[in-house]
């Protein structure tokens, strides 16, 4: 299945050339983009790892897609990588962007959907992800 | 000051006129922690405009038909409403914009209701008044500290569901009523598995024969389990909590929360009082409040009389909510451009600046009081998508109910349909193309790879809502010189 997560997870899968022409727009608004990754797909693990800090201070989108592609080869086979752009302003202080840039090379296996059945017909609900089913190191490979 | 220098008018009693007993002072400066309303007042035929002011000022706050020796009794210049000023509205003769200041000691920290009962209690059936209406208000950040305002806020709400970027996309269940509960769980499953973050429960949608309010969460929750599972997004459905009394709306709203719900939804039906009942539970529940403004065109829509929805707006930033139906323009429903412009900006922004062509008559200050975020619903369909996102932004709910569930292809087709026309036009915003040049060429583009959104551009490109508004602001911007 497809994972829908980030800005732009509807349309295909991005080209270098478009994603740095995403990057100069957050940029050109003065706002810090980080590169994460992560092998746990679950729509409520807020923290992916951080491919080092989120570049402050790099204001080109070159630069950017380099750190990006770097990542790529150490992570790209088995991850998610997604592009967050940070805005520090007053009165904003989070995401203001963020889109998937890197799936990993076999298809995700989705989501399990528990059901515990509780009082009278109330049910609670759990989302497991089947990738994490593995120990990290043996996610998404064939 | 253009105090009463007459001690004799206690002594006599009977009647005088309201400009000579402290309520009309056309030197007086606003305190800074003063409260003011700017009221549009038209006189019946023969009364002066600036007694008709005086009156409003007087009828709320401390006075009454005839004068009463206890008022010696108090500290009265305090307690009297000042009005201040009165214009000529512009090319409307009979109509005049009157500003009146209220001390911030009249009224009760943190209520709506109390302030309410102030500013538009008793003055709008006063006989000497053929019509009123609250146009604006500004209140002091003084004021404004002593409301917890929306419980979550647009940034908390877009943390919350790691969405960030562009619009919200939701959809309304049709047909608003008849469906049993599952048939409804099987609308807000297609609609969220197709790619909507949120379907919504009407203003109407409560607990009625057809549907049992505990039939329509359960099934509702399960189709948004699934949809979160399907598409390994967060998902939201907002369960109307609605009811006849408080402990009911509380029930449910535990049981919403029981089930994992995200949201619940109020009607603005339910009164002030509860609606900051509902904002306290949301705060003590890490629960988003979605306000549908049920009722509201009954006292905002007609220009002379009534209160205009920018009120409406401020008082529930105050009372706390995180959504609220706030117009779209290019829909069905009322929405002249710019009138909409100055509610947008008084629910996203922390400051506003008066701006007399969106109707915002003061500059506010929010003190960062949590934004709220606004919905676009009612007659909007895919192929506006860059009007959309020109006229409204990217901090807003953009609702397809007709524009999702008729697809033909079906909800999913539609949900699909909608949600690629938004990120490619937000793909197309941020790579700086132009938007209202280029939108329709964009959908098109987008339309070739989601054979949804080409059904759906076919379908409803004949489609527009072209009426005069009837809530247009009174000021045009003056053109300036090429």
């Amino acid at each position: 299945m497809k994972i829908t997560q980030g800005t732009f997870s509807f349309l295909p899968d991005l080209t270098d050339e478009q994603i740095t022409k995403q990057i100069q727009y957050c940029i050109d608004n003065d706002w810090a983009v980080g590169i994460e990754f992560t092998n746990d797909p679950h729509p409520r693990n807020t923290y992916w790892e951080m491919w080092d800090l989120p570049m402050f201070d790099i204001r080109d989108a070159a630069g950017i897609l380099y750190e990006l592609n770097a990542c790529r080869k150490v992570y790209g086979d088995n991850h998610y990588i997604r592009l967050s752009a940070f805005d520090n302003t007053h009165g904003w202080e989070s995401i203001k962007l963020s889109f998937i840039v890197n799936r990993p090379k076999v298809e995700d296996p989705g989501f399990r959907l528990v059901r515990q059945e509780v009082d009278g017909r109330s049910i609670r609900y759990t989302t497991q992800a089947y990738s994490t089913d593995k120990p990290s190191s043996e996610r998404y490979r064939d | 000051m253009g105090k009463p220098k007459n001690k004799d008018r206690y002594k006599k009693g009977g009647v005088m006129a309201y400009k000579d007993m402290g309520y009309w002072q056309p030197d007086y400066e606003p305190k800074p922690t003063d409260l003011i309303a700017m009221f549009r007042i038209t006189p019946q035929d023969g009364v002066d405009s600036i007694e008709a002011a005086a009156a409003v000022a007087g009828e709320s706050s401390t006075a009454t038909w005839t004068i009463c020796w206890t008022d010696r009794l108090t500290a009265n210049d305090k307690y009297q409403a000042k009005a201040y000023r009165v214009d000529p509205v512009p090319n409307s003769p009979g109509e005049f914009f009157s500003y009146i200041a209220y001390d911030i000691d009249l009224f009760e920290p943190g209520s709506i209701a109390n302030l309410t009962a102030s500013i538009i209690g008793n003055v709008f059936g006063f006989k000497p008044l053929k019509a009123l209406r609250l146009e604006d208000m500004y209140f002091p950040v003084a004021y404004v500290k002593t409301f917890a305002g929306p419980p979550t806020g647009i940034v908390v709400e877009r943390e919350r569901l790691d969405k960030f970027g562009r619009p919200l996309l939701g959809a309304t269940v049709k047909p608003k009523l008849g469906l049993s509960g599952r048939s409804y769980g099987r609308v807000v499953y297609e609609g969220l598995k197709g790619g909507l973050d949120f379907t919504k429960d009407d203003e109407n949608i409560n607990s009625q024969p057809f549907m049992h309010w505990r039939e329509r969460f359960l099934y509702v929750m399960e189709a948004v389990n699934r949809a979160q599972a399907m598409s390994g997004e967060i998902k939201g459905h907002y369960l109307n909590v609605t009811a006849a009394t408080m402990e009911d709306m509380y029930e449910r709203a535990e049981f919403a929360k029981s089930l994992g719900s995200t949201i619940v939804m109020i009607d603005l039906v339910i009164g002030y009082t509860a609606i900051q009942s509902m904002s306290k539970w949301c705060r003590d529940n890490d629960m988003i409040l979605h306000l549908h403004r049920a009722g509201h065109s009954t006292y905002t829509r007609l220009r002379s009389h009534g209160v205009s929805f920018r009120v409406i707006c401020k008082w529930m930033r105050l009372a706390g909510v995180d959504h609220i139906h706030a117009g779209t323009v290019v829909g069905k429903l009322e929405g002249d451009p710019r009138t909409t412009a100055g509610y947008y900006d008084i629910l996203r922004e922390d400051f506003v600046p008066m701006k007399l062509e969106n109707g915002v008559f003061f500059d506010q200050h929010w003190a960062s009081l949590n934004k709220v975020m606004p919905v676009a619903s009612g007659g909007i369909h895919a192929g506006q998508m860059h009007q959309l996102i020109t006229l409204l932004g990217e901090d807003v709910v953009l609702q397809f109910g007709g524009g999702t569930i008729g697809h033909p292809s079906g909800i999913e087709a539609g949900a699909t349909a909608n949600r690629v026309a938004l990120e490619a036009m937000i793909f197309a915003r941020n790579e700086g193309r132009d938007l209202m040049a280029e939108g329709p060429e964009i959908l098109k583009n987008a339309a070739k790879f989601c054979t949804p959104l080409k059904t759906a551009l076919e379908l409803w490109k004949d489609v527009t809502f072209n009426y005069t508004s009837t809530d247009a602001p009174d000021f045009v911007p003056s053109s300036t010189p090429s």
